[in-house]
């Protein structure tokens, strides 16, 4: 039973970065910007976390008020994506820049800026930041016994503010780009800018706003993944901003799907990591290395899910084309 | 006057003007970071990036070496653009190439030659994919590629454990989370050397791969500017439509120059690890020397014989890069060729800057 209840916990810290991301790129797309530099900007917001979360560390705030501290680094998490994705948006939206190379670039820079940084700041080879052990939400936060029952594993084990976080952003992001007035001038955007500029839409900021709100769960997105493989940032997030851009088109540019991929990913994330002690999984003796396998198999899933879907995708119309006021 | 005006006009000197204005704001902008982080050691830092790859005929030799994986992964990137494809998949197709022709090396103890051409071989077939999803399904190239590049690599390292004979540990070494060292394996598959590491003070690295790379750009060269085929396949990137309804093939053209892109990166992937000094490290990250291949590519502005010189320049800051430790990190390099892409991204415009620059200072002297 505690394994179970270590493969739901462990599933849904891993879900938490995958959809927030998703979601990010999802606003992104849907104001009419491809956002590839979703990788750059989770290392660029765990990156900015982490350092703030062992400065609370070393000053003493963090290990008295350790959810106060851990909310100050998701804002500056989010804060510092929102920032590094403004060069996105000013090259895709001012400058007509090509998207795809934009962010590109954008990845190109990111770990390699955090490698730089860390190895300046912590001294040579010390490229690994540590995370401080107080964030993880205990029994002791609610002033409950510590216990190693079912509900202990399946809760507490890997209980990180990221994770309540994430369902009110879910929910925010969700009415955001269905309820409002503000996400239907967003998909405007995205599927024809020029009928919504023809009706007074300011296209430059919608997409600015979309690229943005990207930033923001995009930089949140990396911490939520460095604390998830808890073993410190040391300048990378494993491929997970390509990981949800998959989990994205999987879950159709729709935020309840998408939150469905991301639960269906970080699944087989889990499985891969503890498929040899999973009974009911197909044993397939004598081959080797099985963790490769089913960490590959959600990529080919979503090639064969594209296949079937691409005659009727939901992906924006106008994504990845620069829009130019005079060719209205 | 007539003269200057075509130098304004004349598209390979404002090419090559971009790329170098690229270049030099993308150094300027390293030193910048470096002497914020630390400014006592910036100055020695630049220096060791700048002059490491002439300081020795062994460190020149590695700046070879490595250009020439850097070139076909760039000439794979570029060809593919020519059809209006981003192949961002150069990482996946330098991988399976790899693997091939370690196949055939150390498995199928083949010369090195008929290895390469399992490397082309299987690099084309990885290319297939964002192809033929592109023309079949209408999928984006950008998305296959990326998914392709994690499948490739996840694949090739699922082959690895499941082929003992291919690692390390089956030739007298005792790791097994490499391939084998081909100088034990199968010294027949290594690149032949052709006595120029004796013109390169016994440097290990050098060997016909910075050749073999340049021969393939020329060829490049020749099929996409002397040939219908090429003539066919820049059609169809400055023009889908315009190509079909004048009777050109657009989906046939977008499969079979992926598969020539693919080819190509697979190729890069035999050379850089046919050399003897590298072994296939079973890691699972994605391999950064096909993500290279695209800012050599766009220093060229996609021409296979600029190619050359940009992979060139690439592979020598690179070089110089991990000269730069312990002061700074060799990502440093990084930085620099990620400001060279953001700059390559607004191309068009620093290109008309340039021509307004070059036709604002035709009309003073023309005043004068």
């Amino acid at each position: 039973m505690n394994l179970l209840a270590n493969i739901i916990s462990l599933t849904i810290v891993f879900a938490v970065p995958l959809m927030l991301v998703a979601l990010g790129g999802m606003y992104s797309e849907h104001s009419g910007v491809i956002n590839l530099a979703l990788e750059g900007i989770m290392v660029i917001g765990a990156l900015c976390a982490c350092f703030t979360l062992q400065a609370m560390d070393k000053n003493g705030f963090g290990p008295v008020h350790p959810q106060l501290s851990m909310l100050l680094a998701i804002l500056v998490a989010g804060l510092s994506g929102m920032v590094f994705s403004l060069l996105l948006a000013f090259a895709a939206i001012n400058l007509k820049a090509d998207q795809t190379i934009g962010g590109t670039a954008l990845n190109t820079f990111a770990p390699a800026f955090a490698v730089v940084v860390t190895w300046a700041v912590q001294g040579q080879g010390l490229t690994t930041i540590q995370i401080p052990s107080w964030i993880r939400i205990t029994q002791a936060t609610f002033g409950l016994e510590a216990g190693n029952g079912f509900f202990d594993s399946l809760i507490f084990k890997y209980f990180y503010l990221t994770t309540p976080i994430a369902v009110v952003l879910f929910f925010a992001a969700w009415i955001l780009m269905y309820k409002t007035r503000f996400g239907l001038r967003l998909r405007a955007c995205g599927e024809h800018p020029q009928a919504a500029d023809s009706v007074g839409i300011n296209v430059y900021k919608m997409r600015y706003s979309g690229v943005l709100i990207s930033g923001f769960l995009g930089g949140i997105g990396g911490l939520a993944y460095t604390i998830a493989v808890g073993s410190g940032f040391s300048s990378s997030v494993g491929g997970y901003g390509f990981l949800a851009l998959a989990v994205m088109i999987f879950g159709n540019w729709k935020p309840l799907q998408i939150l469905g991929s991301s639960v269906f990913f970080a699944l087989f994330k889990v499985i891969a990591a503890y498929n040899s002690s999973i009974p009911f999984l197909p044993k397939l003796e004598g081959l080797k290395d099985k963790s490769s396998l089913y960490q590959m198999l959600p990529y080919v899933v979503t090639m064969i899910v594209l296949i079937f879907t691409s005659k009727n995708s939901q992906a924006p119309k106008a994504e990845g084309i620069p829009y130019d006021k005079g060719s209205r | 006057m007539k003269q200057k005006k075509s130098l304004a006009e004349n598209g390979m000197l404002i090419s090559i003007l971009a790329s170098v204005i690229s270049i030099v704001v993308g150094l300027l902008f390293g030193f910048i970071l470096l002497m914020i982080l630390n400014p006592a050691k910036a100055g020695i830092g630049m220096s060791a990036m700048l002059t490491t790859g002439f300081s020795s005929m062994d460190q020149f030799g590695k700046v070879l070496y490595q250009s020439a994986p850097l070139m076909l992964c760039g000439l794979s990137v570029g060809f593919a653009s020519k059809t209006g494809m981003f192949n961002i998949g150069a990482s996946g197709q330098y991988t399976i190439g790899a693997f091939c022709a370690l196949v055939g090396a150390i498995a199928l103890q083949l010369p090195w030659y008929c290895c390469l051409v399992l490397a082309l071989v299987g690099g084309g077939v990885w290319g297939i994919f964002p192809g033929l999803f592109k023309a079949v399904f209408n999928v984006n190239e950008v998305i296959t590629s990326i998914m392709f590049n994690w499948i490739g690599m996840f694949m090739v390292n699922l082959l690895y454990a499941n082929m003992p004979i291919m690692l390390a540990s089956a030739w007298g070494a005792s790791n097994s989370d490499r391939s084998a060292a081909l100088s034990a394996a199968n010294r027949g598959a290594i690149i032949p050397k052709a006595g120029l590491d004796k013109l390169f003070g016994n440097s290990s690295w050098i060997n016909i791969s910075v050749f073999i790379a340049i021969l393939v750009a020329v060829i490049v060269w020749f099929i996409l500017e002397k040939t219908t085929f090429g003539y066919e396949l820049k059609a169809c990137g400055l023009n889908k439509e315009a190509s079909r309804y004048a009777g050109i093939n657009a989906n046939r053209n977008i499969v079979v120059s992926m598969i020539i892109a693919g080819g190509l990166s697979g190729l890069g992937g035999g050379l850089y690890y046919l050399a003897g000094t590298i072994q296939y490290v079973l890691e699972k990250r994605i391999l950064s020397m096909g993500f290279n291949g695209i800012p050599v590519s766009l220093l060229a502005n996609s021409n296979p014989i600029g190619t050359i010189f940009s992979s060139l320049f690439i592979s020598y800051i690179q070089v110089g890069g991990s000269a730069m430790q312990p002061n700074f990190s060799s990502e440093s390099t990084d930085i620099i060729i990620a400001v060279i892409i953001y700059l390559a991204a607004f191309a068009l415009l620093t290109r008309g800057l340039i021509v307004r620059l070059l036709t604002g200072r035709n009309r003073k002297e023309g005043k004068a």
